[in-house]
């Protein structure tokens, strides 16, 4: 049941903010705020006892799962409410939560209008993330999948900025939403297709994980679904040619939108292909490994030189994160035990380093009212002791040693290595473009000549604590990933071995189905 | 053969139906109420709805002229509860009518007999004779505020067009008899089964044009629009909701039994008609700034969707039709009640242009949620009733491997979602609207509030938990005839 109230608790705690609205602004900022950190409190509990090693990986019977909930939902095609916790999920949930606060918190003087209807977006939004990570059966995962676009378009829509040249903030919530809709159907024949090939060999309807996952599937066809898969997971990473959507959104959403988006929204498509992209159709994964490792390459220069030529902070912000997603992607086709864990403590990496930078130029917009950085410079000296965060997340973002990107690209590249060395040449030269995107941000708006000398208010203790737990952190997982890997050792050890050795995948008939 | 009692119990809801028309009639001849005559009507369709119950223990039945199958009660329920939806809104929407209003529920109530002798239908007679008894009354009830420009223009442009779609359906009826010499369904099924050749052909695509006026599927759909924007709103509820179920029941019927239509050449022409109709319904509404137009191609897009059931009809094929058409009708009367409410009382053109909705919800928010829920449930996003429509229509696709029907969907879906999102972000809005009509402020615990809510409960509570509507259907479409 505790899994059910980690989905329950987020979607509950919006509607009492939509009711609290009536006693004032300050009820449901509260509400939120002790909603997610309840859900913090619950997902660290968890963490705390739960014991995340894999069982003996010999014994077939045993489960995988740390902790398990199923329900019969729609037994005509045996779709169930089935939820599962392993160590990926959550180390993912943990991250939910907690960025789920600091969105929470970054937005209490940014929104003033309708402020319980924008937390009870919020709030969903991030029950939504829970459910995809909680989710084992496909149709399930496929349901909290869309269902965490829609209030998602509504904070961009409702609560965004207008943009420069003409974009606008619902053309931008559209854009976003369209994509990510069309995207997701392709997944829903995708589901189909192996829900009714599994149906086709075996006479039972099922959506479940580990009974699909013995699918017998012919070649050609599991290509084809995989690719169904692929696509979706695709747009919201976002992988190069389907990006479109990215920099809009980013740029046009209020800051906890970004922080969400950045956060923990592009972290469901990593999430998803790790979880079932890959043990899924491990050969057609095999097979299209050499393609998805270009197109992260690709994403890597293509996201670090757009960012070098924006001149509104939040787009530059979100080119990057294509950049660095270029990273995970690699990571995720390399398939490695090393790479693998790399991108998982990567991801927690760039979702901290985006949420502190999405927060600071937050801050900066609302010190400055603009978010174009021809406008700033020379904001050192004027903010207080806001550029010496922006310095600390931006070395960050470009992976300076002693930070958490460090370690997690390290092991990427490292891990991708002995599968494929030229990737891995090619994709190192990255991080230099990295450096100068960097710098590029750091110059144009904290260095160079000032626009005015009088001082812009500094930070209040809020936004002090949030920077700070922030960066305390990155650096902490940057010197002591350990956790981290511990807790992931065993769900990405699975993935491992599904994903070498499909073999053992095609070998296990569906025998045990009942 | 001589009727039973059995039969006659069979044939309940029907005689129900009649019986409190022609008791409406009297009642308007004897003394003019309007709440009387609404609470009759009503209570006439509730009776009929109940007698379901009873009818359904003596299913499946067969007379000479109709066939009470699962097929014909699930039809039946769906008018029903269209009906039932439609007065209560109608009370409402005609309280400040100046003119006769009682006639309205006349009209509505030989329309449904109509729709339901239609939807029953195993003979070519009852197949025309319930199609013209449920368009007649409804040129009156779209014409019913005639003073009104449009709404007699919608009257007149639906009765013109229906008028000729009635000619091909009865060319194609008499190419069918000519080549059979029969007339009802089980013998043109034996009499076509052998020599099934081109006039046959050609009269089952004559019926087809006949029967995808009704259901206004490209390019047939000309009318479909005007009309849902002229007439008043609660008889464009009826034509969207009732009217095309029933059309769309007996036209899955022919399909499914008649081998005339299940020809090759006849089987591509309902695939091009299913995409045409998907991609150009979704096309055409984009930039429609009239929510009723707007909701006109909407549903023009998903009898798209659905006459993927028509070109499957095996398999999941039924099911598929019934489940969607209960979550579309769910749908519709809600997006269509919600407009017929703002609308109320009757004062002129109905408010149904999109500035009319800006900002509702911070002025409406209850009122606005069934509208979003309902937009949301028409996009098909899941915790909606229109994701299990949606998913069942894809899973058929799937299951039959028709990919460009599948193909078609989702690029239909796609487009789909900038105009339901369009409508959505309109009413959250925060500029206020030009011209500002506004339901009636105690219209939540009003008998049409409480539908519109009610349909709203409805929609999500199948969006979450759809396996009992599954069920029921799957039980229905294991007793059909033929």
């Amino acid at each position: 049941m505790t899994l059910v109230w980690l989905i329950l608790i987020p979607f509950i705690g919006g509607l009492l903010c939509w009711q609290a609205e009536r006693m004032g602004d300050a009820a449901p900022r509260w509400i939120a705020l002790g909603t997610m950190g309840l859900e913090l409190l619950l997902t660290l509990w968890l963490w705390w006892g739960g014991d995340f090693q894999l069982p003996e990986i010999a014994s077939a019977q045993a489960s995988q799962w740390a902790l398990e909930f199923r329900a019969p939902w729609i037994p005509r095609f045996g779709i169930e409410i089935h939820l599962a916790l392993d160590g990926l999920s959550l180390i993912l949930i943990a991250l939910t939560s907690l960025l789920g606060v600091l969105a929470v918190l970054c937005s209490w003087k940014e929104i003033i209008g309708r402020v319980g209807f924008f937390h009870l977006n919020l709030l969903w939004i991030l029950g939504g993330v829970v459910g995809v990570f909680l989710a084992i059966d496909l149709f399930l995962f496929f349901f909290f999948w869309e269902l965490m676009l829609v209030p998602m378009y509504f904070l961009i829509a409702l609560w965004g900025h207008s943009g420069t040249q003409g974009k606008t903030r619902i053309g931008a919530a559209t854009k976003f939403f369209i994509y990510t809709q069309a995207s997701g159907l392709l997944m829903l024949v995708a589901i189909l297709g192996l829900a009714f090939a599994h149906h086709a060999a075996t006479g039972v309807y099922s959506f479940s994980y580990d009974d699909l996952r013995n699918t017998p599937l012919s070649d050609e066809l599991a290509m084809w679904l995989m690719l169904g898969f692929f696509i979706a997971f695709a747009v919201k990473l976002p992988v190069v040619p389907l990006h479109g959507w990215l920099p809009d959104a980013h740029a046009q959403a209020p800051t906890a939108g970004s922080v969400d988006l950045a956060g923990i929204l592009l972290k469901t498509a990593a999430y998803g292909m790790l979880r079932f992209t890959l043990p899924l159709f491990p050969e057609a994964s095999q097979a299209f490994a050499p393609v998805a490792m270009t197109l992260g390459v690709v994403g890597i220069f293509y996201g670090a030189l757009l960012a070098c030529g924006q001149q509104d902070i939040k787009r530059l912000i979100a080119y990057t994160s294509i950049s660095h997603m270029g990273f995970v992607l690699i990571g995720i086709y390399a398939g490695t035990q090393l790479a693998l864990q790399g991108v998982v403590v990567l991801m927690v990496a760039h979702a901290f380093s985006a949420a502190g930078l999405f927060i600071m130029s937050g801050q900066i917009y609302e010190r400055v009212h603009t978010r174009d950085m021809t406008q700033m410079g020379g904001l050192w000296g004027r903010l207080g002791s806001l550029p010496g965060f922006s310095l600390c997340f931006v070395a960050a973002s470009l992976g300076m040693p002693g930070t958490a990107n460090f370690i997690g690209e390290f092991m990427v590249l490292f891990g991708t290595f002995p599968v494929a060395p030229w990737v891995v040449a090619i994709a190192s030269v990255g991080l230099v473009l990295a450096a100068i995107y960097s710098l590029f941000l750091m110059q144009r708006v904290h260095y160079g000549p000032a626009k005015g000398d009088e001082p812009l208010e500094g930070l209040d203790r809020r936004e002090y604590v949030m920077l700070l737990g922030i960066l305390a952190l990155v650096l902490f997982f940057g010197l002591y990933p350990q956790p981290l890997l511990d807790t992931s050792g065993a769900a990405m050890h699975e993935i491992q071995r599904l994903f070498t050795d499909p073999a053992l995948t095609t070998t296990i008939l569906p025998t045990g189905v009942s | 053969m001589t009727l039973t009692t059995t039969h006659l119990v069979a044939l309940l809801p029907i005689i129900l139906v009649c019986a409190t028309a022609i008791l409406v009639m009297l009642g308007i001849a004897w003394r003019r109420h309007h709440k009387a005559t609404t609470i009759a009507a009503a209570v006439g369709l509730n009776l009929a709805l109940l007698s379901l119950l009873i009818v359904w223990q003596v299913t499946p039945i067969e007379t000479p002229l109709l066939v009470i199958d699962g097929l014909s009660v699930f039809a039946m329920v769906l008018i029903l509860v269209s009906a039932l939806a439609c007065t209560t809104l109608a009370h409402a929407y005609l309280e400040h009518y100046e003119g006769p209003v009682e006639e309205f529920y006349l009209l509505l109530l030989c329309s449904v007999a109509g729709a339901m002798v239609l939807a029953s239908s195993r003979h070519l007679a009852t197949l025309f004779f319930g199609l013209e008894l449920l368009s007649m009354p409804l040129y009156g009830m779209l014409a019913y505020a005639f003073h009104e420009r449009r709404s007699l223009e919608a009257g007149i442009k639906y009765l013109i067009l229906s008028a000729a779609a009635t000619a091909f359906l009865l060319f194609g009826m008499a190419l069918l008899y000519a080549q059979s010499g029969r007339l009802d369904l089980p013998g043109l099924t034996a009499g076509l089964a052998n020599n099934a050749d081109v006039w046959a052909l050609a009269g089952a695509g004559m019926m087809l044009v006949g029967l995808g006026f009704k259901l206004s599927i490209v390019p047939f759909h000309l009318w479909a629009p005007d009309v849902y924007e002229g007439g008043p709103g609660p008889a464009a509820i009826f034509l969207a909701s009732a009217s095309k179920v029933a059309a769309f029941v007996v036209l899955l019927r022919l399909v499914m039994t008649t081998p005339a239509f299940q020809g090759e050449w006849l089987n591509q022409t309902l695939t091009v008609l299913a995409l045409l109709t998907m991609i150009v319904g979704n096309l055409l509404a984009l930039n429609q700034s009239d929510l009723k137009r707007l909701l006109a191609y909407s549903s023009i897009a998903h009898f798209g969707y659905l006459m993927v059931t028509l070109v499957v009809s095996d398999g999941l094929a039924l099911e598929t039709a019934g489940v969607y058409l209960i979550t579309y009708v769910v749908t519709v009367l809600a997006a269509f009640g919600i407009v017929t409410l703002i609308s109320s009382p009757y004062g002129g053109a109905d408010a149904s242009a999109l500035h009319h909705y800006r900002g509702l919800f911070w002025r409406r928010p209850y009122l606005t949620a069934v509208l979003t829920i309902s937009m949301l449930s028409l996009a098909g996003i899941p915790s909606t009733a229109g994701f299990i429509g949606k998913f069942y229509i894809i899973a058929l696709g799937v299951d039959a491997q028709r990919w460009w029907l599948v193909g078609g969907v989702i690029l239909g879906s796609a487009i789909g979602l900038y105009y339901y999102l369009r409508v959505m972000v309109t009413l959250f809005l925060t500029e206020a609207g030009m011209q500002r009509r506004d339901a009636p402020h105690n219209w939540g615990i009003r008998a049409g509030g409480v539908v519109v809510l009610g349909l709203a409960l409805l929609m999500v509570v199948l969006g979450l938990y759809p396996a009992p509507m599954v069920e029921w259907v799957k039980l229905l479409a294991a007793t059909r005839i033929g």
